[in-house]
């Protein structure tokens, strides 16, 4: 038995190794003063040249701004259009057209993006063909894209939460008068709030991180940071790509640090709250 | 007639048909019917003028016809040309090449992750998780860094004395290997873990009690239980990976491309939109079989929650 331990042991750090090795090779060689990248410049490093021309590159900067606009209106889309296909496929019972809604929510999931990528643009120019809208590609079409194939994630998340737990509470809540709509504001929305975060979080990093869709449906001068750095790195390593690299990391650690402690104190509330519940108050 | 109209008119008013309408009417305007259009234009003839494409449909008025001209030929260049069939066999190759790695590393992870104690489960799932959420397209550009001739591997294995040339790692099936394993190991991991958290290890303790040896237990208990799982993590890996665009152009060869690539050099490159969607559309069948079987998994897996 002990030996299996370190078997798993093992695997998982080797696993785990296999994982960050590249994340903390970028961070290292991001402060590395050569030019060559890879090459470690022992005279002159640590540096924060890369970082300096980071800021200075308004090109990389813009585009950043671009897709953290993007991004939040498309989290923001894709929770409102997510959350009411998973309350719909919980909730409502069957309709006609049921499956149909249910196969569209899963099939984005998997769906390789550079085949949703050129169907959204042939469904744009068709469309300005015929009705002369949207009148070129820019940020509201990759808006658009963004939010459909985000919602589908949003959908599963609000839909594995609901399907976690049964409608007894929003069917009393009718009994008791209160009208759908306040149900679902008073009783449904609350419950699922946790899903609707993380949905709208997945859903922002998801449209942050895309580049295929968005290279397909985007247009002069609506160039996304993805989109930037892709055509950046194409051409070959370049440091201050590295720089910006450590940044992301640095940002997303720190959220997700924050958003897990935030997550278990709120855990630790519900479960002392529940027993005090039980026990008629008392702790 | 004008009644059951209006009971239809009045039914589509309702909210709860409001509430189901608008994600319908999205999706159904944003995901299926680009897929009919994406149909339509493979069937039609290459236009140089706006927007590329000819109409299949038209009314010419000089001869006051209806003039329906479908193209074949977009499909059929497909099987004439060696290019689109070996380059669709070599996606499908990587794809399945690289699922099979992906889980050969990830069962393991998920495996030590889910017999591991509750309080240090969160923390490595958590590890898992992380990198998922930075840039996927930065990630693989690491690996450019780690596998260029004068790369982190080279100079360091060319430092220990362990080879006298670099290695000739990157632009090669290798090298796309490791970038798609690498970016698509968290999807294997996690359906793996999900369901491998769920087992019953009385049942283990119940082999080992009737004699099963550690090995013989998990090859007759662990792993025909985890099949769901399995399946579950190769096909979120698969799918995806035949049609993966931005790791072979990163990493892979020059001389032998996926049909992600030839896809969209078709698009941009050649301009030949009816080609681009009969490439589009034969993908897409390809991928259909394990595209139903997924979503019949997802279903399941709903059902499972709500038991």
């Amino acid at each position: 038995m002990r030996q299996r331990g370190w078997f798993r042991g093992a695997m998982l750090a080797l696993g785990l190794a296999f994982l960050y090795v590249p994340i903390l090779s970028m961070i290292v060689f991001s402060f590395n003063n050569s030019r060559l990248v890879t090459v470690w410049d022992r005279d002159n490093s640590p540096t924060l040249r890369w970082y300096v021309r980071l800021l200075e590159n308004d090109q990389l900067l813009g585009a950043a701004w671009i897709s953290i606009k993007v991004a939040a209106m498309s989290a923001c889309g894709a929770v409102i259009l997510g959350t009411l296909a998973g309350v719909v496929l919980t909730r409502f019972g069957p309709f006609r057209g049921r499956a149909f809604l249910s196969a569209m929510t899963t099939a984005p999931l998997v769906m390789p993006e550079i085949i949703t990528g050129i169907a959204m643009l042939l469904l744009f120019v068709a469309l300005e063909q015929a009705i002369g809208w949207p009148s070129g590609r820019g940020m509201s079409t990759i808006t658009i894209a963004h939010i459909t194939f985000a919602m589908a994630y949003v959908t599963v998340i609000v839909q594995s939460r609901l399907a976690g737990f049964d409608d007894s509470l929003e069917e009393a809540a009718l009994d008791l008068g209160a009208k759908p709509a306040t149900v679902f504001f008073r009783i449904t929305l609350p419950l699922i709030a946790p899903a609707l975060v993380s949905g709208w979080l997945l859903a922002f990093t998801l449209s942050w991180d895309d580049v295929v869709i968005a290279q397909f449906v985007s247009g002069p001068g609506s160039s996304t940071l993805p989109m930037e750095i892709f055509s950046r790195v194409r051409r070959g390593v370049s440091p201050d790509i590295n720089a910006l690299a450590t940044l992301m990391v640095l940002v997303v650690a720190v959220g997700v640090v924050l958003s897990t402690l935030y997550m278990r104190r709120e855990e630790q509330r519900r479960s002392r709250e529940e027993r005090m519940a039980h026990n008629d108050g008392n702790p | 007639m004008y009644r059951s109209l209006l009971s239809t008119v009045k039914n589509w008013t309702q909210p709860r048909s409001l509430v189901i309408g608008v994600p319908y009417l999205w999706l159904l305007a944003f995901f299926a019917i680009p897929f009919v259009i994406v149909l339509k234009i493979s069937f039609s003839w290459m236009q140089p003028i706006q927007p590329g494409y000819a109409p299949l449909i038209e009314w010419v008025e000089e001869t006051r016809r209806l003039v329906v001209s479908f193209n074949f030929d977009n499909y059929q260049v497909l099987l004439r040309e060696s290019l689109y069939v070996e380059t669709f066999l070599y996606s499908v190759k990587v794809a399945a090449v690289s699922t099979f790695w992906c889980l050969l590393i990830g069962y393991p992870m998920a495996y030590a992750i889910a017999r591991s104690k509750p309080s240090t489960r969160n923390l490595l799932l958590m590890l898992i998780i992380l990198p998922f959420w930075t840039s996927f397209l930065l990630r693989v550009y690491a690996w450019v860094g780690l596998l260029k001739t004068n790369g982190v591997i080279n100079n360091t294995l060319l430092a220990l004395g362990l080879i006298d040339q670099p290695l000739t790692l990157l632009y090669s099936d290798f090298a796309v290997y490791i970038g798609i394993v690498y970016s698509y190991l968290p999807f294997m991991i996690l359906p793996l873990y999900s369901n491998l958290e769920k087992h019953d290890l009385t049942l283990l303790e119940a082999a080992a009690d009737l004699g099963a040896r550690p090995v013989k237990a998990f090859m007759k208990v662990t792993l025909p239980l985890s099949m769901p799982g399995i399946v579950a993590g190769c096909l979120l890996v698969f799918i995806p990976a035949v049609g993966e665009f931005v790791i072979p152009s990163l990493l892979g060869r020059t001389d032998q491309l996926m049909i992600g690539t030839v896809l969209s050099a078709q698009f941009f490159g050649a301009r030949n939109w009816p080609v681009a969607g009969a490439v589009a559309i034969v993908l897409l069948l390809v991928l259909l079989l394990p595209i139903l079987l997924f979503q019949r998994h997802q279903r399941r897996e709903l059902e499972a929650v709500r038991r």
